[in-house]
């Protein structure tokens, strides 16, 4: 029996995805299990194994191709089979049709989605009468807006979060031709095209604010070099600052939350993303449990995602399910940044390179090491004095490290 | 205001209009000496003795028949089937005499007849005892078709049914004989053709009539408003043929959203027939396809279990409204 391979359904922002490598050729066979195809959606690569055995009769994207979530992306049939009608879409695909699934997924609780439904085929915008009229009625291009309706299909809540400027046009102006030699237009890539919409709808949803704090970070150093000096480990700052921001967010709840329209949930567990930069952008690789973990085991694992973070080799649940951020750009010699929050977290830390300056120790100008924290919160259930506590408390977490053992 | 129960609402009816025009009489099956097979006609015979509340043999076309005939010579009769399931036996004389003489005699002849009696499922009566005909009476041209959801909207519309000049299908429900309602003090009328906005809303429209009307949709409206933290228009046609079309309209250019509950079967059901009307009427404001809840495509089963599966529900509507909304 025929069966069309559609493009699945990697991480839950995931639209498209890019196909990366076809290991069979058109006319293979190929057998139930084996890996088929690897493809790159926003957050990774990931490898497809197919469904079932048959012909690869037909590959519909070629390496480098886009295919939406459900699209046709290949035909596994017979050698004899017609299956014209399924490059045609005569038949509707289901979630058991689907003839792969991704290889992640089989060691994994919780399988990434493969959605059941058929991509737009036939190139035309689909929209409800409703949201035509809206969209005629302010003469907006439907091609400009995303929409959020089975099949892609444009609703009324999409020309109103549109409307209100809620998410980010995919082209926000219509560009003058470029005169030749002097720029170009770069694809972005899926990973780029969910930071943007990401990061737009939590700069236009969250209110943000920034409180900055000033630690001294002599006795850290002095704590870090004790342990590397009699351990194998080899702590970095960002070890410590993690397990320092788990301590302080489990005093701090209300840092440590999501809000949820007339809910805010609090979580009784830290589970912190580490912003790590690709070339493409950036994935937060999630430490889960921070709270439970000692030092030297965040420090491994941490090791760990961040590498495979670098190799785009993470899987969907190593990358999502985060309580709370930390971006760290002390390594380019950022002295204070702020950040965005990274939905639907709460809040985000940023936090700068540790700078030797004088210090005033015990009323003497000494030299001395300080480093700059800054929070950014959501004001819709972070106030400013629920900010500052938290960051005071990651404080004195920071000046008093010996605690972090415990 | 008094509160009466819906059967004293119809008897309300038939006795009032009696008083008023002598040529209203009532005939049927139980109707005289043992008072109605459900209450309805308790005390007529009594009031307005054997020439005018008369018990027929157990022979609906005959009885159906006769009454055309008195209606095409100047009588107003009412006609009481024990239930609309045994008005299959008189289809002849309800869709070909009493529907069509008008047209066919040039308007020679008027046929101001009543046909009325509970429709609908009550409780495990089996597959030709539950039916819902609405849409086969609403399908003849020439006939007008009644379905009141409360005892105010029943007296009112009854009265003007005994009233008008054509055929009326007036479709009660057995289980709601003793459902209590206010109704009106005094004389009062509803006009037919009228339906009324029984709730306002503004994020979804459901046009529901009848018993499932009372005894289903209005369960599933608090629950569902609240899980959604939405709000449901609800809208009571209470005449099937002519149908309201314009206050349907109004409301799902305001809700954009449209789910039609009706106890009948799918095909070629009342609510098919106001999809396509607003799929027509009001294309431009619908944001997501007309839902429809109707009884699923069976003989409805006698089994409990099988009958309640069968029939709308709560969950059928939640799930109907969640879809218009795109929140399933």
């Amino acid at each position: 029996m025929a069966t069309r391979v559609l493009m699945p359904k990697l991480s839950d922002t995931m639209e498209e995805g890019v196909i990366l490598k076809w290991l069979r050729k058109e006319g293979e066979k190929v057998k139930q299990g084996e890996i088929l195809v690897e493809i790159e959606s926003d957050k990774a690569d990931m490898e497809l194994e197919a469904y079932d055995s048959g012909i690869l009769r037909k590959i519909v994207v070629p390496e480098g191709g886009k295919a939406p979530i459900g699209g046709l992306i290949a035909v596994i049939a017979d050698a004899a089979e017609d299956i014209a009608p399924l490059l045609a879409g005569g038949s509707a695909p289901s979630p058991g049709t689907t003839g792969s699934k991704p290889a992640a997924a089989q060691t994994e609780t919780k399988a990434p989605a493969v959605a059941p439904m058929a991509p737009p085929t036939d190139g035309k915008t689909k929209a409800s009468p409703l949201a035509r009229r809206l969209a005629g009625d302010n003469r907006i291009d439907l091609s400009r807006v995303q929409g959020s309706g089975p099949q892609g299909r444009i609703i009324k809540r999409d020309l109103e979060a549109f409307l209100s400027g809620k998410t980010a046009p995919p082209a926000a102006f219509v560009p003058a031709p470029i005169i030749p030699g002097t720029a170009e237009d770069i694809d972005l890539s899926p990973i780029r095209k969910t930071i943007a919409k990401r990061m737009t709808e939590s700069k236009t949803t969250a209110p943000h604010f920034y409180v900055t704090i000033e630690i001294d970070m002599d006795p850290a150093i002095t704590f870090r070099e004790q342990i590397n000096t009699v351990t194998e480990l080899k702590l970095s700052f960002t070890d410590i600052i993690i397990k320092a921001a788990s301590v302080a967010l489990m005093k701090n709840p209300q840092v440590n939350a999501t809000y949820i329209g007339d809910k805010m949930r609090q979580y009784h567990y830290t589970h912190i993303g580490v912003a790590v930069a690709l070339e493409e952008g950036l994935v937060t690789p999630v430490l889960r449990n921070c709270e439970q973990k000692r030092i030297d085991q965040i420090n491994a694992e941490l090791r760990d995602l961040a590498e495979r973070a670098r190799t785009r080799k993470l899987k969907p649940d190593e990358y999502t399910g985060a309580t709370f951020t930390i971006s760290n750009l002390g390594m380019f010699g950022i002295e204070s940044f702020a950040a965005i929050v990274n939905p639907p977290e709460g809040a985000i830390l940023a936090v700068g390179t540790i700078v030797e300056k004088p210090v005033v120790k015990g009323g003497q100008i000494v030299a001395g090491h300080t480093m700059k924290a800054t929070p950014s919160s959501g004001h819709r259930i972070i106030d400013g004095a629920v900010a500052a506590r938290f960051l005071q408390d990651f404080k004195k977490i920071l000046e008093n490290p010996a605690s972090l053992v415990l | 205001m008094a509160i009466v129960s819906l059967r004293e609402a119809i008897n309300q009816a038939i006795d009032e209009e009696m008083a008023r025009d002598e040529s209203v009489f009532l005939m049927g099956e139980e109707v005289a000496n043992y008072q109605g097979a459900y209450k309805v006609s308790q005390g007529l015979l009594q009031k307005w003795g054997p020439k005018r509340i008369l018990d027929t043999p157990i022979a609906e076309a005959g009885f159906a028949g006769l009454g055309v005939g008195a209606a095409m010579v100047g009588l107003r009769p009412i006609v009481e089937f024990m239930t609309w399931n045994f008005s299959l036996v008189a289809y002849d004389q309800i869709a070909n005499n009493a529907a069509k003489m008008y047209s066919m005699s040039g308007g020679n002849f008027h046929v101001p007849i009543v046909f009325r009696g509970p429709g609908g499922a009550a409780h495990g009566l089996g597959a030709t005892h539950s039916q819902s005909l609405e849409s086969i009476y609403a399908h003849i041209p020439g006939l007008k078709v009644v379905m009141p959801s409360t005892c105010k909207d029943a007296k009112g519309l009854l009265k003007t049914s005994i009233r008008d000049d054509n055929p009326i299908v007036f479709i009660e429900s057995e289980v709601m004989y003793g459902d209590k309602g206010e109704i009106p003090d005094g004389e009062y009328t509803i006009p037919l053709g009228v339906g009324e906005v029984k709730k306002t809303g503004s994020d979804v429209t459901i046009v529901s009539w009848s018993k499932v009307l009372a005894n289903v949709v209005w369960k599933a409206v608090d629950s569902i408003q609240e899980e959604l933290n939405i709000s449901i228009e609800v809208i009571d046609p209470r005449t099937i043929k002519p149908m309201d079309y314009d206050l349907i309209v109004e409301s799902v250019k305001k809700t954009n959203r449209l789910v039609i509950v009706e106890e009948g079967w799918p095909f070629a059901g009342i609510g098919a027939q106001i999809s396509h009307e607003i799929s027509s009427r009001a294309f431009d404001h619908l944001d997501a396809p007309v839902e429809r809840v109707t009884q699923e495509d069976v003989p409805l089963p006698y089994a409990h279990q099988l009958e309640i599966r069968s029939l709308p529900s709560v969950e059928k509507i939640n799930a109907a409204v969640k879809k218009v909304l795109y929140r399933d």
